[in-house]
């Protein structure tokens, strides 16, 4: 009962946090003070308390789009482990429908997007699913990578058969896998060098574009929902790297915000150091994501991961 | 129960020629046609359902035996599944049918709609009972003709004569490899009667193997596999819309069902099956998805999407070989499991997206989806329902595709872990062409609901187009509601296959595995939730706070028209250009010209590989082939009675022969 509690107040409160530490490192590197850490909650507690504007053009699938969306990436972190191994709302074939709940947020996101009738709207969506279809085969390969030495489509099992030691991803393949997730992270979570979420041109934005007539709570929603897919990829990603036992009580706790934080400052350093690649580009990296984590599937299958 | 069923094709002829009789009054002939059809479904459904859930099997042989062959009907497991697709979807495609066809009368003749309609649904009931080769493709080819004129209903469209033509050579060219298939059968089991395939003796590997490849071409041809798909894109956009509703609902399905009965007359399956059929599925659905994606006319993507559809289903048919090759049960079962179920599935969202389709079409009068836009305000209920289908074929949560992409997805991993490596890889295979198969699918419908029905009207057809009418739009309600119960409640959902997945894998259902479907009703519960409390937070905040209405953001641009919103070429545009080399593309440009260029057009026109780079050269070579024979038909009489005699002669020697040295 307690690790429900955990797992869910884990899930609730940190991921805006997230956010706060990655600029935070961004602005280490730039030499400025930046914001508060705390920034994104302001930023949705002060959205949450506005009113809403919604374009004449569009219908109930503009407003079902933030709160799809929302529910849908919640619903994902139910699913994943979070301070263990098991999570509120695991079982065998969860994996799946991981993913598959994040691909219902994207789907709604982009309807909405779709919805305003804007040209900016529109073309944010097409890049959007334009660089969902190659992110897609890396994620699911990268999934099975993890699932093999388990025997099952599930979580729990992958993250108890995963080597329980700090450098559990010294293996190739989980190596393999943990790369190609951390290029998943940064496509889906819209972070350079696939997407800018900084850009203040329209026409260079991805995701900040289809959400440009969202107001008010809506836009604490979205703010709020992108902060928890960063922040339920990343704890996909920090599993894979370190899988955390059952039972660790706290120490899981420590050792999932610890991850999260690292995972956190490794994308500010991205961010400051690496430049936004040319859209055209933006496949090719994906692509190379799901070559890498296939090379580590075949790894995993010929040479065993034990 | 067969009785029942026996019943409800009865119903059908008879309904099917009162419709013909009354070919001169329109209305008299719908009702026939119509009351027929709905009846025979009702209780064929019924009967169906019951023999499905009490497990019931059934034999009848005909005492008078025909001169083609033996009446000899069977109900099992397998065959009820089928039946309860095949009734329940033509059930509420009839009704579907019943308003579309209002808007004909008094423009052409309904008869032969209405006719060749129940004839094609009896046929078909009649193929999955039947338990005789020979009864088996009389069947077959009465479905096939059925739907030849079917397609051909508004045949003084050019267009839908080259379809016909297109969809009636696919067929007997496919049916020619099932007659060889029944043919080497019954050679080596002495009958052409399905026990005896089954009890007698088992074929030997290399006739089995060859059986198994002449059905996959066979049967596949009608299912739709990549690369002998190509009819479908044509037919669809051709036929009245109940009429594709039906043909991709149901008909193709009867490949899946022809081929699935074949597996069980071959017996142990190597596992090189499997792969085959993997490979295929994977191919078949990555081609129709990405050329689904380049449509621009709304039937005919949705027709590209059966293929897809068709290839995820054969998919899971070849998990369920390697499974069974390997004697892996949980692996096999949940194969054969999630195809099945995606034949139910598939049969229910993709008839209810024709539906919304021909609803459209009554509308607008147009299937171009650049031409629409902001249909939604216009039609809420066939924009809901069309929602619904477009999340379903995706796969996405909480709807019935997801189930059935679930159960192969499974089985694709189990296969990777427990089966020898070589075939491993190959289950595993499928994991990411599925996944990259829905993204593909999640962008296309995003395309289709989102031009279709968002946004601003395009053009001036949307103005004046209205929501379907009731007969229309209940059909289109219901098999919404199915879907979301699959979805919500798989548990039940897979009730309805696991006695035909038993009987194809030849094992018990995996407890563990069909457990975890329980737990996915419950996340579709806690995602139903979520989302209310959502709602009703934002509900909460926003009372009596100002909630305004503007115009959409142009980043301050004054004046936007419809014009200027994304076009479903543009959306796609980038999703397809890591794929331009595998579609052929014919471009037409024309200026700007000279130093004052007064017009410029541009035209892009993506073809389909599988006809253009692979079938149309393969037939070129074909024909060339046979035209080498050609010298010995030149046309001369006399020569042809030189043939005659020469063969007298060599069959008189033979037999000469024959006898002396006996």
């Amino acid at each position: 009962m307690l690790e429900i509690v955990i797992h869910i107040a884990l899930l609730i409160l940190f991921p805006p946090l997230v956010l706060g530490v990655i600029n935070k490192t961004k602005s280490w590197f730039a030499g400025r003070n930046g914001p508060p850490l705390l920034q994104a909650y302001f930023d949705i507690a002060k959205l949450l308390r506005k009113g809403a504007v919604y374009s004449r053009t569009t219908s109930w699938v503009f407003r079902a789009g933030p709160i799809v969306s929302l529910g849908s990436i919640l619903c994902a972190g139910l699913i994943l482990p979070l301070a263990s191994n098991v999570a509120p709302l695991g079982f065998t074939g969860d994996v799946i429908l991981f993913a598959y709940l994040l691909g219902l947020s994207r789907f709604f996101t982009m309807a909405a997007a779709l919805d305003t009738g804007s040209a900016f709207e529109g073309m944010g969506a097409s890049r959007e699913a334009a660089f969902a279809v190659p992110a897609e085969p890396a994620l699911f390969l990268s999934l099975a990578i993890v699932c093999i030495p388990a025997k099952a489509a599930s979580f729990q099992a992958a993250w108890s058969a995963l080597p329980w030691a700090l450098w559990g991803g010294a293996h190739p393949a989980y190596l393999a896998a943990a790369i190609a997730l951390f290029a998943v992270m940064l496509a889906e979570n819209s972070r350079i060098p696939v997407d800018d979420p900084n850009t203040h041109l329209e026409l260079t934005m991805i995701h900040e574009v289809m959400v440009l007539d969202h107001s008010g709570p809506d836009f604490a929603f979205i703010l709020y929902g992108s902060a928890v897919k960063l922040f339920v990829i990343a704890a996909l990603l920090v599993h894979v790297l370190l899988p955390i036992p059952e039972h660790l009580g706290w120490t899981g706790v420590a050792l999932l915000c610890l991850g999260e934080a690292a995972l956190a400052i490794l994308i500010g350093v991205v961010e400051s150091t690496v430049a936004r690649l040319r859209l055209t580009r933006v496949p090719q990296f994906l692509i190379g994501a799901s070559v890498l984590a296939g090379i580590g599937l075949a790894i995993a299958l010929y040479r065993g991961t034990a | 129960m067969l009785g029942w069923i026996g019943l409800s094709i009865a119903l059908l002829i008879a309904s099917a020629l009162g419709a013909a009789v009354a070919f001169r009054a329109d209305r008299s002939s719908l009702a026939i046609g119509t009351t027929g059809s709905i009846l025979a479904c009702v209780i064929g459904a019924a009967a169906s359902i019951s023999a499905l859930v009490s497990g019931l099997e059934q034999s009848f042989l005909a005492g008078w035996p025909l001169p083609i062959g033996q009446i000899h009907l069977g109900l099992d497991s397998l065959s009820a599944f089928f039946l309860t697709c095949i009734f329940v979807i033509s059930g509420l495609v009839t009704v579907y049918g019943a308003g579309y066809l209002q808007a004909y009368i008094g423009k052409r003749r309904l008869a032969p709609a209405l006719t060749f309609f129940n004839l094609r649904v009896a046929a078909m009931v009649a193929l999955v009972i039947a338990r005789d080769g020979i009864f088996f493709l009389v069947a077959w080819e009465i479905m096939s003709f059925a739907s030849f004129f079917l397609v051909t209903f508004e045949n003084e469209r050019e267009d839908v004569r080259r379809a016909g033509m297109t969809y009636l050579i696919a067929s007997q060219l496919g049916v020619a490899f099932l007659f060889a298939m029944f043919a080497l059968l019954g050679h080596n089991a002495g009958s052409f009667d399905f026990d005896q395939f089954t009890a007698g003796v088992t074929p030997s590997a290399s006739l089995a193997g060859i059986c198994f490849l002449l059905a996959v071409v066979g049967f596949g041809t009608k299912a739709g596999f990549w690369p002998v798909h190509i009819w479908l894109p044509d037919a669809h956009p051709a036929a009245p819309s109940h009429v594709s509703a039906l043909m991709s609902g149901v008909m193709i399905k009867m490949g899946i069902y022809g081929l699935l009965r074949t597996l069980m007359f071959l017996g142990n399956p190597p596992a090189w099956w499997g792969t085959l059929l993997v490979g295929i599925g994977i191919i078949t659905g990555i081609a129709g998805v990405l050329h689904a994606l380049a449509q621009h006319d709304l039937k005919r993507l949705l027709a590209y999407h059966s293929v897809e559809n068709i290839g995820i289903i054969a998919l899971g048919m070849g998990i369920g070989l390697l499974g069974q090759s390997h004697r892996n049960t949980t692996v096999a079962f949940l194969g054969y499991a999630g195809a099945l179920l995606h034949v139910l599935n598939h049969g229910l969202f993709k008839s209810l997206l024709f539906e919304g389709a021909g609803s459209i079409v009554h509308a607008t009068g147009t299937r171009d989806i650049e031409s629409l836009g902001g249909l939604y305000r216009r039609m809420p209920i066939t924009g809901l329902t069309f929602l619904v289908g477009s999340v379903a074929i995706c796969g996405l949560p909480p709807l019935n595709g997801f189930v059935s992409e679930w159960l192969v997805y499974v089985g694709a991993f189990q296969g990777g872990a427990d089966l020898p490596v070589s075939w491993g890889a190959t289950a595993i295979a499928a994991i990411p062409a599925l996944a990259l198969i829905g993204a593909l699918a999640a962008a296309c419908f995003v395309k289709a609901f989102g031009v279709v029905f968002l946004g601003e009207a395009r053009t001036s057809v949307v103005t004046n187009a209205h929501e379907a009418g009731g007969t229309m739009r209940w059909p289109m309600i219901i098999t919404a509601l199915l879907c979301a119960a699959i979805g919500i409640w798989p548990t039940g959902a897979v009730q309805l296959v696991a006695p035909a997945a038993q009987l194809l894998s030849r094992s018990a259902p995996p407890v563990e595995a069909l457990g975890s479907l329980t737990a996915i009703t419950r996340v579709a519960t806690m995602l139903a939730g979520l989302i209310l409390v959502l709602a009703i937070v934002r509900k909460v905040l926003l009372r009596g706070r100002e909630v305004s209405q503007a115009p959409t953001w142009g980043c301050g641009y004054a004046l936007p028209t419809p014009r200027m919103q994304y076009s479903a070429a543009s959306f796609v545009e980038p999703l397809l250009r890591p794929f331009m080399a595998l579609i052929p593309t014919r471009i037409r440009r024309d200026g700007p010209n000279g130093f004052f260029p007064f017009k410029a057009t541009y035209e892009e026109h993506l073809g389909d590989a599988a006809g253009e780079r692979v079938l149309a050269p393969a037939s070129r070579a074909f024909i060339q082939a046979l035209s080498r024979v050609r010298i010995i038909q030149q046309g001369r009489v006399q020569l042809y009675l030189v043939y005659i005699a020469a063969t007298l002669v060599i069959l008189l020697v033979w037999q000469l022969a024959g006898v002396t040295g006996r």
